[in-house]
Formats: C-alpha cells, structure tokens, sequence
C-alpha cells in the first residue's frame, strides 16, 4: 500500500508537469509578439512587457520559459496580473468559493442521485423507475444555463423562495440551489450509473445467501447490496469534483459568485494570460488529487483490487 | 426407518392436506410455476417430501428437476417473478411458512432452516471478510458485541476445521481456496444452530479429494447437532455414504422415495434404475458408459400420462394416459410408477 502511493505520487510529477507546460506552451510560446493581445484590448504597458520578459526569460527557448515559471509557481509566487495584482490573491479569494460551491453540487448528487439509483434499481420497472428514468433523461438533455436561469427565475424571482443571487458571505444555504445546477446533468448520471449497478447485483448470489441468513432487507441492502454497487459511483463522483471546478463558469456567473470560473471568464475575456495559467495550473492539481483518491477509495471499497 | 407420506400428486390444485403431523420439515405437494416471457413453465408439480431431526434426506435428480426450486421455495429466496408458488405448504414444526409474514419467515432463517450453496465463491460476499459475514450473525441476529461475536465466529471456523481460524479471520473469501471457502460458508450457516440444513449441491463446485473431506465434515456436524438435512445432488456415490432416505426427482415430482439401502438395491422407478445403471463401473472398464436416452420433457409442455414415460424403456399404453401417483410399496418406500409392485417383487 505504502509503495503503491508512493509509486502513484511519483506518477503525479510526470502527468503535472507535462498538463502545465502544454497550457503555458499555449497562451505564451505562440509564434510572434508573446505580448500581442495579452493585456486587453491596449498595448502592453512597456513596463509590464519588461519585467515580464525578465522574470520568465521571455526573450529565450520556451524550456527555460516553463522552468523559471514553474519555479516561481513551486515557491507560491503565480506572477502578477499587467495591473500588477498579485495572481496568487486572485486565486486565493475565488478558489474557496468555487470548491464550496463544487462541494455543495457533490453532496446533491451523492444525496439525491444515489438515493433515486438505489431506489429505482431495486425496483426495475416500477413508477418510481419510470420517474428516475424520465426525469435523469430531462436534466441530461437541459443546458446547464437553461436549468440555472429557469430556476433562478422560477425560486428566486417568481416565487421569491431564494435570493436570485448569491451573497459574498457564501452561506452554505445559499448554495443549494446553485450546486443542484451545477450537479443537474452530474446528479442525472449517478442515478443511471447507480440505478444499473443496483438492479445487476440484486440478483448477486451474495445477496441471496445474504437473504438466506435472515438479515432484515434494509441490511441486505444498505450493506451487502450498495457495498459492491458503490464503485462505479464512487469513480465518477471522484472524477466529477475536478470537472464541477472547471465547469462553474456558467453557475457562478448565473449566480454571481466570486469563484474561480467566474475569474478565469474574466481573465479570457481581457485576455489577461498570465491569471489563465494560473488557474488551470491549481485546476490540473485537482484533478490528479481527486484521481489518486479514486483509485484508493477502490481498494477500500473492493478487497480484491490489490496494490502489488 | 421412518414411513413415507403418500401424497395423489396427480390431484390437480389440492392445497395440501394442512393437517399437523409433529414432523420437523416437511413439504406437502407444493407447486411452483415460472412465468417467463415464452410461457409458464411447471417447474414443481406437487413435490411431498420431509425431514426430521437427525436424519438426512437426499434430493436426488437431474438438473432442471425442480430439486433447488423447491429448497428455495423452502427458505423463501425464490426470485418473484418469475417464479410463483401454485400451491400446497411448507411446513415448519407443523406451520405453513408460505402463509407466514415476511417477517415471521425472516426470522426462521439462518436460526430454524439454514443453507450452503454450491459456489461458495459467488455466494460468499466478496467485499467483506469471512470473519465478517460469519460475525454477522451474532451481531446482528443475538445481539451480541463485536468482541463476543468475534469470538464466536472464530470458534465457528475452528469447528469446520479451519487452519489457524484466528488469523483466517481477516481474510477475504478470494483468499480463501474453494474448500476452505466451502467450510466458511458451512460455519456462517451453522452460526446460529439452526435445526434444519439445506445443503445445496455442496460439492459439486470443488476437486474429487476435497469433495469427500466436506462431505465427511457435513455428516460429522448433522450428527453432532442432530439437524434434519436435507442434502441436493445430482451425484449417487455422494449420496450413498452420508443420507438416510433418498427422494428422486424427475419433471418436478418425487418418482421414488426410499432408504438409502432399499433404493440402492432394488430401485421401484424405471428412472432410479437408470440413475443406477449409469454410474460407470470398474468392471465394466472400456466399455460404453450407459446412459438414459432422450431428454427431460420441456416443463412448458409436459407429455400427458407419466412425464418419463418418452425415455423409459418399460413404457405401456397405460403410461402415455394416466399419471402415476406416488403410492407406497412394500416397505416404507415408495414410488411413482404403475409398475412399480413387479419392479419391487421381481427376485
């Protein structure tokens, strides 16, 4: 176990350096002026370009480019924005949010999409199936700002259940609506993945002899059962973390969070690069985490995956 | 030797008898049909057999026979659908259990009748450990502590004589090898002392070698106990050392029930006698083995008259017309032929 995570640790350098140096050799080692279109729609201050140019060696090879940038990346130091802010500040005030947020949209479809999975899987067939089933196919077919503004309209301002709005407190009740949005066509998933996974092992030999003990069903169920149907749900819930991030561009501008998505939207559209990078970087971070956590949440989950 | 509850198989929709007779187990023509989307097949038709404390009944028959319907019909595992029970009763000291609550046949489970099954990989829980599923039943079903109950599964395991119980405790079933796997589950259905066990093919999953030993440990355990079993198998040399009685199955019916020594010696079933025949013999090495010809009938359209009348090999008019019962012969046995008075008379 221990050499494993080592092994998958060591396995994480590779992936990160070579994810990064592609989005840096994207935004900055383009053929040409590396300043053109970098700092909105004027010219780059000279001093921008100046210091720039001598803090990543922009006048030499994009190697020596990516190194000295990833060393200042390794020390906390993203670079500073054209307007000299600081990009690690940016990050740092916007990433809390979003994860908060990205949270929120896990928990909604642990919640709901297992429970309306597990529930309809033992039951195939049934109304409550079909209801699953019509109703997963609905949220998956929706655009995730179709599903944001119509329930922001519908709660927010036709009902007034909600604020239309998230404040900058961040309150966690403030985020149910907002992470269900996000999760909509995540939550859809879980539930058909849980639904299928259920309804095969239902008729598991295991789960007979466990019937033939005499355990009560919501024992069956709830731990012989759901047990060996949690892996395939655990690995998209997983992978689904990293992508909720990345994917909160159009939540959070619906709702007006300060969040990463909202902030590298910004970043593009002014075409402030620097800020770009930054985020993705902390984003691929992410991802490989959340990576590295499925695969060893599987050996808990399932004895017989081994970690020679 | 205990004597044979004759039952008129034939009689079509009798609910069975429903009349106490102070025996453990028994089962008073039960039917059972599966409704799938080609048709419905008659799987169980009208099946009267029973077991009492101490002794061991053999469940003999082809696949496809009804034997494991009629077990799990007995525990109540049958998948609805596509399985139905048509009709009669499973008796527990004299209770029909298909007339009881869900809840009242829960609790018969594991504690009043108990089963092993034929791959003990599968029906073992692949994500929990033996020491586990075996603890379980303490925990669960007595109530009692995780330390206690620990302790009592280890001694378990140590009484189907498991190498090392205590450290084969954290052990996954995978890293348990099939016999010993075989022995888990054996533990796990014997946890809670149940009075009667239903052995489903036990065997037919592991080596010659290893078959034997679980066997041999079986009938160790129903001795010690004094359970009723009720031991399902396809294979006579199994049965010949470990049961008391024997019941033969054929199309979902009991064609012959008899003493492990009657049956042997003289079967009163054309189909017992082909069993018998076609077991290979050591003098008989190099020759052809014999086999019963044809196939079991489609249970979706069972051939009018005795269901084995097509293959067997004394077949009369008589036979393709009516239904045999199963009536007694001789000696507390009895046998479901209309010639089953010559089969047991000839010398």
């Amino acid at each position: 176990m221990g050499r494993y995570l080592l092994r998958r640790l060591l396995q994480l350098v590779p992936v990160f350096i070579g994810t990064t140096f592609l989005i840096y050799w994207l935004v900055w080692a383009v053929p040409g002026d590396p300043f053109a279109g970098k700092c909105g729609e004027r010219r780059c201050p000279d001093q921008y370009i100046a210091f720039m140019t001598e803090k990543y060696h922009l006048d030499q090879n994009v190697f020596v480019q990516y190194g000295s940038y990833m060393k200042n990346l390794l020390q906390g130091d993203f670079g500073q924005t054209f307007s000299q802010r600081e990009i690690s500040d940016i990050i740092m005030t916007s990433y809390p949010n979003t994860l908060k947020l990205a949270l929120v949209a896990l928990a909604i479809e642990a919640i709901i999409g297992l429970g309306a999975g597990v529930l309809s899987g033992l039951r195939r067939n049934g109304f409550l199936d079909n209801l699953v089933l019509v109703s997963t196919l609905f949220l998956i077919a929706l655009p995730v700002f179709v599903v944001g503004f119509v329930l922001q309209w519908l709660l927010g301002v036709q009902w007034g259940i909600i604020k239309p709005t998230v404040s900058s407190e961040m309150r966690w009740s403030e985020l149910i609506v907002p992470g269900f949005v996000l999760g909509s066509a995540s939550v859809a998933y879980i539930a058909r993945v849980a639904r299928t996974s259920i309804a095969e092992n239902r008729r598991a030999d295991y789960v007979r002899t466990a019937i033939a003990k005499g355990l009560p069903m919501r024992r069956v169920v709830g731990v012989h059962l759901l047990r060996n149907s949690l892996i395939p749900v655990v690995t998209l819930l997983g992978t689904d973390l990293g992508a909720l991030m990345g994917g909160a561009i159009v939540t959070e501008g619906i709702f007006g969070i300060n969040g990463i998505g909202r902030q590298v939207f910004r970043a593009i559209i002014t075409k402030e690069s620097a800020t770009v990078v930054g985020i993705v970087v902390v984003l691929v971070l992410v991802y490989l985490v959340m990576n590295l956590l499925v695969d060893l949440l599987y050996a808990a989950l399932d004895p017989r995956i081994r970690y020679e | 030797m205990s004597d044979i509850l004759v039952s008129e198989q034939s009689a079509p929709g009798s609910g069975g008898s429903g009349r106490p007779s102070g025996r453990l187990l028994e089962v008073d023509d039960l039917r059972v049909e599966f409704r799938t989307r080609d048709g419905v097949a008659k799987v169980i038709n009208g099946v009267t057999y029973h077991v009492d404390a101490g002794e061991t009944l053999a469940v003999l028959g082809e696949s496809g026979s009804g034997k494991s319907v009629t077990a799990q019909t007995i525990m109540g595992i049958l998948d609805t659908p596509p399985g139905f029970v048509t009709g009669g009763q499973v008796r527990f000291h004299g209770k029909d259990m298909l007339r009881m609550s869900d809840e009242e046949r829960r609790r018969i489970r594991g504690e009043g009748i108990a089963m092993i099954f034929q791959d003990a990989l599968s029906a073992l829980n692949p994500v929990f450990t033996v020491g586990f599923q075996i603890a379980e039943q303490f925990r669960v079903r007595r109530g009692m502590g995780r330390a206690e109950a620990k302790k009592r599964a280890i001694d378990m395991l140590d009484q189907v004589k498991i190498p090392n119980a205590k450290g084969r405790f954290n052990n996954y079933p995978h890293q348990f090898s099939g016999g010993m796997r075989q022995r888990a589950m054996i533990a796990m259905s014997l946890a809670l002392d149940p009075e009667v066990l239903i052995a489903d093919e036990p065997t037919t999953a592991l080596d010659v070698t290893v078959q034997a030993q679980i066997m041999d440990l079986l009938a160790e355990l129903q001795r010690e106990r004094q359970m009723g079993m009720i031991l399902i198998t396809h294979d006579l040399g199994v049965v010949a050392d470990v049961a008391d009685r024997i019941a033969v199955m054929y199309a979902g019916r009991i064609v012959e029930e008899a003493d492990v020594y009657d049956l042997y010696a003289k079967p009163a079933h054309p189909y017992t006698m082909g069993l018998i025949d076609s077991i290979p013999r050591m003098d008989e090495k190099g020759q052809q083995l014999r086999t019963i010809k044809g196939l079991p009938p489609n249970l979706m359209n069972i051939p009018p008259g005795c269901p084995f009348n097509p293959r067997c090999p004394m077949a009369q008019p008589v036979c393709r017309e009516k239904v045999p019962p199963l009536l007694q012969v001789g000696n507390a046995r009895a046998s479901a032929c209309h010639f089953a008075e010559e089969l047991v008379n000839r010398v």
